[in-house]
């Protein structure tokens, strides 16, 4: 599928305007694949970012209780409890012993009917994060300027000229920015830019036990996602993709980009999320079409009205 | 192990990666499911059943590694001719003796060899603790100096190989499917994976915790897993073994080094009052003829110089006197009933919970009210420390803090990165941590509380001449102290631990050195070279990549830094790895001794082709291809002899408290558990006892990974709290319908215990299955909550009985059965009314015969 045309709003190049200070573009790539849904994540990032506990919930969400990030929430893992065809091991894996069993007749020599219609079960857990896009709207739309895009290409919020206004709210297709309660200010992820500036990686990254956070220059984690989705789908799961990896999304590609097994609705994840200020210029090419209509047809009116 | 060990679990999904295969077996669809390329959801309580299962279909289908079995196990070895299975006896042993209530394993002995009286051997003898000498006398029921008769064939009726095939013949599939509910198929596929990964080029691995132990059968559980391992040859190498998932707060240390009543450091039994008068006696009891138990001496002797120094001497039997003695079951359920009837006069509870983490808590409150004096060392006040004005009992106006005589002392303890130390973990593996920082204000570390408060006793008793103090005062109790606490140095303790030569107070380095003449200290054996060279060796951090895959310099392993016990196994019997894929340790001809990948656990020097002399003692006793060192006869017993108080073969029986009746014998409930009938402890009736219909649903309980066992040390924190914040019941969907229980509303789940709530989890990963033609539903239960800290709840304990295995005394916590009712339960009287409605129902029904 050919990206669609968009309208590139013209925003200082973050290369450039860094210079000899410009460092590789870094980024999470979470191969959901691979979550076991322990949430170290979660706790890592309060700990070391002193977010706030939120309120005690039980949301009956299968074993999300966090809900949904927000200014007290950097990391959220999701848990989708599924019915899939059954056969935990794809029919035309390799060196399956599954298969194997199968085929060694084991179960005609028994006189043993193998159950293999109906539906097994999977549970999805996936760690969320800010997406940290290239075309980031949060960014665009805030008028202190308290959200820049760093010299790593992440994007972070400064507390200190944050006024709550409360601008970048709506602008993020995510969903990912919130103010604070009792604080006002907005607060998210800032891909602990006070960690990796000095040789250390994002905390949920080190917290994580089977490496599902994967921290490091993008592009390189693109490389090690598409490699690894594609081996996916050659075992079998084909339903697995990428999501925000491709710069001919709507956000131009996420600097967090994903590795999902399903769907992203099915994550709670917009299908097809598009940087919010994307069409501005058409809007304002349009308003400022329409407003000239609106002049030159009242100019008319009164240019031609007799004395 | 997601669940429980999440870091650990990168190491199975690192094996996934290199195409390793993960089944589960549970009765839930757990985190680990998740990551399994297969789930089998077994009913609680049924995995003997599995198990056996599966050594059905490796006998029937001649699946066994026959070269490894024949001279690594005892399959050749044939039986006395009065042994009776349960298969000839509807689920009894012969030898049971229904007074005593115990079995004379006298008929279970090889033909030709006579039984000595351990473990077990003298059933319900007055007073004695029988059986617990299981522990440290593997194989002291066998006479020395016979061979028993065998047939390296396989084929003698009475040979273990036949006896086996026997007695799990009806251990089919379809039987499987009866029992477990699981179907057939699946059983044939999990079997025939396990079969196919094994062998000389491949290996298969268990992993197990508690899901296993928690049983009055869990020993014989882990008893299956290990036949199936001797029959598939995967014990002693590689990718195989049977691994025990543990290493929270060093609990395997905490078998090692013993904080259990019947066992002393090593592994050595506790003596007992009667029969143990001194230390001879002791020592002929528990010296096995074969095997490196057969310096039981020489570690005893050193254990006892490095608890009293120069004060234990060859004329007062190095102070072996001194030791407590053992009069019966001291086990902690024992003792909280002796508690609860007003016998015991103090308790030190030291980082543990019992009113959350133990069955029956009830019975804890109660227990601890009847206390004189109650010390408490913890980081909060848990709800045992508190139970004097914050439990149930108060609420219901059973028990005040007026009529409690209870004095309570609450300490303050130091965290983990407070204190320097060890953990020893799941493979034995011990590291050391760092002292990172100081407690704050009075918080001590045990090592500081345990120290001081021994010297300010000894300081007290430093005039006595009372014989009754002697023992305190004759410890050695001088370990150097540093800081502005006076801490003490715990690398002291840890080389006291290791060992040391009395004479120079050299380091040991390893246990072969220990004498039993007075001339060596360690306080325990199996640790011995932990300190070798006056190296912390369980320091040791060379990383990963800078040595082999073994990683032998990353911190130390008991025994003698060997990764992987019995690895002799790992070769052929002239010392040929079984295949170059799966090499781990082999013979060097030419260097005349034995080396390898790992560190042989093996004498280094015995030829593969050594036959011992006769009158050969201890480890010479041991041919060159006898792998299971620590075995009389070196090798791996299919069938046990002696050892087990339930019988030389795994057997399903039904748990205590059980919907289904065991469709493969009469005999329901293993005859050997240990209960305790009494009305603060009454069971739910079964089968047709009166009133079994009011509990016809399965429990179960577990840990999730959010929240640390009794909570103490994660519901108080608002990260961890937030994560699960509620006390909740995981229940089919079907189950659900048929009970109106509704998903993210309230449910009361009641036993004849007690009555507790939860808030409802419709989840399609609760399996409703069938069980011989019954349709049986299974509540899942975490056991997290109490009544203190930053989120709170009622405990799944309240619920549970105390009902134990007669050879561990560990708890049945995984199986047993309730009901459930929509709907928050009552407060105060009210719910004591609302069990006695319960209990109406089953007259004086207090357990299965």
């Amino acid at each position: 599928m050919s990206a669609p045309e968009v309208t590139v709003i013209d925003t200082p190049a973050w290369a450039g305007s860094y210079g000899d200070e410009v460092k590789p573009r870094v980024g999470f790539f979470t191969d959901t694949s691979i979550c076991i849904g322990c949430k170290a994540c979660e706790v890592a990032c309060k700990e070391w970012n002193h977010v706030p506990a939120t309120e005690y919930e039980f949301t009956g969400h299968s074993y999300d209780n966090t809900g949904d990030l927000g200014s007290d929430t950097w990391r959220h893992v999701a848990f989708v409890e599924q019915r899939v065809p059954v056969g935990g091991v794809a029919e035309g894996a390799p060196d399956s012993f599954v298969a194997e069993a199968h085929r060694q007749e084991i179960l005609q020599r028994s006189g043993i009917e193998a159950e293999r219609d109906g539906e097994g079960l999977r549970w999805l857990m996936a760690s969320d994060v800010c997406k940290h896009c290239t075309h980031a709207a949060c960014l665009e739309v805030c008028p202190t300027g308290a959200l820049f895009r760093t010299e790593f290409g992440t994007v972070v919020v400064q507390q200190d000229v944050c006024n709550g206004c409360g601008y970048c709210v709506p602008a993020c297709p995510f969903g990912v920015l919130d103010r604070r309660e009792g604080d006002g200010r907005v607060w998210k992820c800032t891909l602990c830019y006070d960690r990796i500036g000095d040789g250390l990686e994002p905390a949920c990254a080190q917290a994580c036990p089977t490496n599902s956070i994967q921290f490091g220059e993008h592009d390189e984690l693109r490389a090690r996602a598409r490699e690894r989705v594609d081996r996916l789908q050659a075992d079998g799961l084909a339903e697995a993709r990428l999501y925000g990896e491709d710069p001919g999304d709507g956000v131009g590609g996420a600097g967090a980009f994903f590795l999902l097994l399903d769907e992203p609705e099915v994550y709670g994840l917009p299908p097809d999320p598009v940087d919010t200020t994307r069409d501005l210029g058409e809007m304002w090419k349009a308003a400022g079409l329409a407003a000239g209509a609106i002049a030159a047809g009242a100019l008319a009116v009164f240019a031609g009205s007799s004395r | 192990m997601a669940e429980n060990h999440p870091v650990g679990f990168q190491w199975v999904m690192e094996a996934k990666e290199r195409g390793a295969k993960l089944i589960h077996v549970d009765p839930r669809f757990t985190r680990t499911s998740a990551m399994a390329d297969l789930h089998v959801p077994i009913r609680a309580g049924s995995d003997i059943a599995f198990l056996g299962g599966i050594v059905n279909y490796i006998l029937e289908n001649g699946r066994e590694f026959r070269d490894y079995v024949v001279p690594y196990t005892n399959a050749a070895v044939i039986v006395n001719e009065d042994f009776a299975d349960t298969e000839d006896l509807d689920g009894m042993f012969s030898g049971w003796d229904p007074e005593a209530g115990a079995y004379d394993p006298a008929s279970w002995q090889y033909e030709g060899m006579t039984s000595k009286s351990a473990s077990g051997g003298r059933p319900g003898a007055g007073g004695r603790a029988g059986g617990e000498a299981s522990h440290g006398a593997h194989g002291a029921g066998l006479s020395s100096g016979q061979s028993p008769s065998t047939d390296p064939t396989l084929e003698h009726p009475r040979c273990v190989f036949q006896l086996l095939k026997r007695h799990f013949a009806r251990y089919t599939p379809e039987m499987v499917e009866r029992i477990c509910g699981v179907p057939a198929d699946q059983l044939i596929e999990v079997a025939e994976s396990m079969c196919l990964n094994s062998g000389r080029e491949r290996t298969t691995a268990f992993a197990y915790a508690v899901g296993w132990t928690q049983h009055t059968v869990g020993a014989q559980y882990i008893r299956t897993a290990a036949i199936i391992q001797l029959l598939l040859g995967n014990m002693g190498r590689m990718g195989g073994g049977i691994l025990a998932l543990r290493g929270h707060a060093s609990i395997q240390g905490s078998t090692d080094i013993p904080t259990l009543y019947n066992l002393l450091p090593g592994y050595l039994p506790m003596p007992q009052a009667e029969g143990h008068e001194n230390l001879d006696a002791y020592i002929a009891e528990h010296r096995p003829p074969g095997g490196f138990w057969g310096n039981t001496s020489a570690y005893m002797v050193s254990l006892l110089k490095a608890w009293f120094g120069d004060a234990a001497t060859e004329e007062n039997d190095y102070c072996f006197g001194h030791l407590p003695r053992l009069t019966g079951d001291h086990s902690h359920y024992a003792t909280s009933f002796e508690m609860r009837d007003g016998k015991v006069d103090g308790y030190f509870v030291m980082g543990q919970n019992p009113v959350v983490g133990t069955a029956n808590s009830k019975l804890h409150r109660l227990a601890l009210a009847e206390l004189k004096w109650l010390v408490v060392r913890e980081f909060n006040e848990t709800e045992t420390a508190a139970f004097w004005y914050d439990s149930p009992e108060i609420d219901s106006g059973e028990n005040s803090p007026e009529t409690i005589g209870t004095e309570v002392f609450f300490m303050p303890a130091a965290a983990h990165t407070e204190k320097g130390g060890t953990f020893t973990n799941t493979q034995r593996l011990l590291q050391w941590h760092h002292k990172a920082i100081e407690p704050k204000d009075d918080c001590r570390s045990e090592l500081w509380f345990m120290y001081h408060l021994g010297r300010r006793i000894r300081e007290k008793l430093a005039d006595s001449q009372d014989p009754r103090d002697l023992p305190v005062l004759d410890l050695t109790w001088d370990y150097p102290v540093e800081g502005p606490r006076d801490e003490p140095d715990a690398e002291a303790v840890l080389k006291e631990i290791s060992g040391y030569g009395v004479a120079d107070r050299g380091a040991l380095s390893s246990y072969m050195e220990l004498r039993d003449d007075g001339s060596t200290a360690s306080g325990c054996w199996i640790y011995c070279g932990a300190y070798a060279d006056e190296v912390n060796q369980t320091a040791r951090r060379k990383p990963g990549q800078d040595q082999t895959w073994v990683a032998p310099e990353w911190a130390w392993a008991w025994p003698l830094n060997r990764r992987i016990l019995y690895n002799r196994a790992s070769a052929d019997p002239e010392g040929r790895p079984w295949s170059e894929r799966k090499r781990l340790v082999w013979w060097d001809e030419e260097a005349e001794r034995w080396t390898g990948h790992d560190i042989p656990d093996f004498e280094a020097t015995k030829r593969p082709d050594y036959v011992p002399p006769d009158g050969a003692k201890a480890q010479d006793a041991l041919r060159g291809d006898d792998p299971f060192i620590m075995q009389a006869d070196g090798v791996g017993w299919l069938f046990v002899p002696s050892g087990l108080k339930d019988g030389p073969l795994p057997t399903h029986y039904e748990p205590m408290e059980s919907p289904v009746a065991n469709p493969l014998y009469r005999q329901q409930v293993s005859p050997t558990r240990e209960q305790f009938v009494r009305p603060d402890n009454a069971y739910n009736p079964i089968a047709d006892q009166r009133g079994a219909e009011a509990f016809p649903y399965v429990m179960t309980t577990y840990r999730l990974t959010e929240h640390h066992t009794a909570g103490g040390m994660s519901r108080t924190l608002p990260f961890l709290a937030e994560l699960q914040p509620e006390m909740f019941c995981e229940v089919s969907p079907e189950l659900a319908a048929e009970r109106e229980l509704e998903h993210g509303g309230w449910a009361t789940v009641v036993t004849m215990r007690q009555a507790i709530e939860a808030r409802v989890m419709v989840t399609e990963r609760m399996t409703p299955q069938d069980i011989d033609g019954q349709r049986i539903h299974t509540i899942g239960l975490p056991y997290h909550w109490g009544a203190r800290g930053e989120v709170t709840g009622d405990s799944a304990n309240e619920l549970l009985s105390i009902v134990l295995d007669a050879n561990t005394h560990i708890g049945e916590y995984k199986a047993a059965t309730c009901d459930i009712r929509p709907g928050r339960r009552p407060r105060g009287q009210a719910r004591l009314d609302l069990v006695d409605s319960y209990r109406a129902q089953t007259g004086d029904r207090a357990g299965p015969a």
